[in-house]
């Protein structure tokens, strides 16, 4: 009977038991850094038994003395700073057109014949490519950076937040009709939620677009940031510090991702494929 | 969880019928919850005229019907009969080539149509838990906090109250089509369409849920136009049942039989054998 009666409704209305599953979770996570680490134990034998030139790759325990020295006189901090805050504002302002375009493409017929062609072909540029005339237009200031990092993460955004309004359910939006939602209802209550999934996807891919076009131009054109100090370094020879900001840049990116993914099991709890 | 439909049925089936009356007409049983606004009134459905064309498709073809206040009307037909097609007329989803579909009061008076619709799948939002899914229903310019409060009033007659922050995911399928009950019957509307709603449902949690239906719709009191391809379930649920072939009335059968229904009952049988007769006759 008291399986009848839980059915029913009438005796739960506590929380479900959860199992103890912490050890189970430590695993977990180490596992994945047991490559990485294995790696660079490798790396450093190999420099320590001399296999690997010092010229052609710096021991890890080269690099990490550079790091100590980097960080010493607070360049370091001040580098990862600046490209920080650059890879951000790109960010946030090619991915808030990217989102508005996908939107209003997804939602408005008239909108997406205007504007979906150009964007599709503006799209097959690579986007690199326009660094000489970003150069011409822009010079070599923050411009010139925050442009192409904006133009990079642009179009993932706009593919997956266009793609997820697309592919919301046409019966949900039918119900939300009938159940008389105005239109900002509609959309914040059913279309949006229905394609944050795919915008998280589009997200995800730009953090990536949005790391690599900023070593790019920093690389050119730049007296500050990571890409500044890596070819800064390139001409005095200082391989360690070159491998630096490749770690440093593994790390961010990694990190970026990891804020990503966590944002996304948060705002995707209902979904049984975000749940854990 | 596999098992769950069949409780679900069980719960239904066992429950005393004085005990959910009392909680759906006055509010006044045991209950902490707040009181529910007052029955919407029931609407008159008049129908003239109704035809509606795809293209060169004509699906419906002059269809006339007065469905009084409070009537429970099936509708059956074979697929492509535009019996789907009428509901969503019913319901605005679709306007009428031509013709007039007007609701009414009992004494005439235009109303608004206050329709809800129940579909054959649930429709919930998957991002929403079951109390704002239910909430849904009281439409727009309603604090949340009133319609929380009275989307439990409902879950507590659906037997769902514990479910109440649960997401739909993890809800059965026959928990699903409550909630979406649940949500349709909220802001107490004066007509409810149900487009095969139980289509869908295992046949022991099927006739749970025809029970249910048809216990909210003797209490709450609504005009109700259910759309089936099951005859037997269109005699149990019904005061009325109409035969669509090819866009026309064919057959406008009344059901006299008092509520509730039993599995079983010789006339009924009767009538639904006259029916299927009537459907198939027509190949």
């Amino acid at each position: 009977m008291t399986s009848i009666d839980i059915e029913a409704g009438r005796t739960v209305t506590g929380s479900k038991p959860r199992s103890l599953r912490l050890p189970r979770l430590d695993r977990e996570r180490l596992l994945p850094f047991a490559v990485p680490l294995a790696l660079v134990l490798l790396w450093q034998a190999g420099s320590s038994l001399g296999l690997i030139s010092d010229r052609v790759m710096p021991s890890p325990v080269a690099v990490t003395q550079a790091f100590w020295s980097e960080a010493a006189d607070g360049s370091l901090g001040h580098n990862i700073l600046v490209s920080g805050a650059r890879a951000l504002a790109g960010l946030a302002i090619g991915g808030s057109i990217g989102f508005l375009l996908g939107i209003a493409n997804g939602v408005s017929k008239l909108s997406e014949q205007l504007t979906d062609t150009t964007l599709q072909m503006i799209r097959t540029i690579p986007h690199l490519a326009m660094i000489p005339l970003v150069i011409l237009w822009f010079g070599i200031g923050e411009e010139a950076k925050l442009f192409l990092t904006s133009l990079g993460v642009l179009f993932p955004i706009y593919l997956n937040t266009y793609h997820g309004v697309r592919n919301v359910d046409r019966g949900l939006i039918e119900m939300g009709r009938i159940y008389g939602m105005s239109n900002w209802s509609l959309f914040s209550k059913v279309i949006f939620p229905g394609a944050l999934p795919s915008i998280f996807v589009g997200l995800r891919y730009a953090l990536g677009i949005m790391w690599l076009t900023l070593i790019v131009s920093e690389s050119i054109a730049a007296s500050s940031g990571i890409g500044y100090m890596a070819n800064n370094a390139r001409e005095f020879m200082m391989t360690d510090v070159v491998v630096l900001a490749l770690v440093i840049y593994a790390v961010l990116g990694k990190l970026a991702d990891v804020i990503a993914r966590s944002l996304e099991r948060w705002t995707l709890s209902w979904n049984a494929a975000y749940q854990r | 969880m596999s098992i769950a439909p069949f409780h679900t049925t069980l719960s239904l089936l066992t429950e005393p019928e004085t005990d959910t009356r009392t909680n759906l007409r006055t509010g006044r049983a045991a209950s902490p919850v707040p009181q529910p606004g007052a029955p919407a009134k029931a609407a008159v459905l008049t129908l003239r005229g109704v035809e509606k064309s795809f293209g060169a498709n004509r699906v419906l073809r002059g269809i006339d019907l007065v469905i009084p206040a409070g009537q429970f009307v099936a509708i059956v037909g074979k697929s492509g009969c535009g019996k789907s097609t009428l509901l969503r007329l019913l319901v605005g989803l679709e306007t009428a080539s031509s013709g007039d579909i007007v609701f009414t009061d009992e004494e005439g008076r235009a109303i608004g149509p206050e329709a809800r619709i129940m579909f054959q799948e649930p429709r919930l939002l998957p991002w929403f838990n079951v109390i704002d899914n239910v909430g849904v229903g009281l439409g727009e310019g309603i604090s949340r906090a009133e319609a929380r409060a009275r989307a439990e009033q409902v879950l507590w007659e659906m037997h769902l109250r514990d479910k109440a922050l649960d997401w739909p995911a993890s809800l059965s399928g026959g928990q699903r089509q409550r909630v979406a009950l649940a949500r349709a019957l909220v802001s107490r509307p004066g007509f409810l369409a149900l487009d095969e709603p139980l289509g869908a449902l295992d046949a022991l949690t099927r006739i749970g849920m025809q029970q249910l239906v048809s216990r909210v719709w003797r209490e709450l009191g609504f005009t109700a136009v259910l759309v089936t391809h099951d005859v037997n379930e269109a005699v149990h649920l019904a005061d009325r049942v109409i035969v669509l072939d090819e866009g026309r009335v064919m057959l406008d059968l009344d059901v006299p039989q008092a509520h509730p229904r039993e599995h079983g009952d010789p006339e009924l049988a009767r009538l639904e054998g006259r029916l299927l007769s009537a459907i198939l006759g027509t190949q």
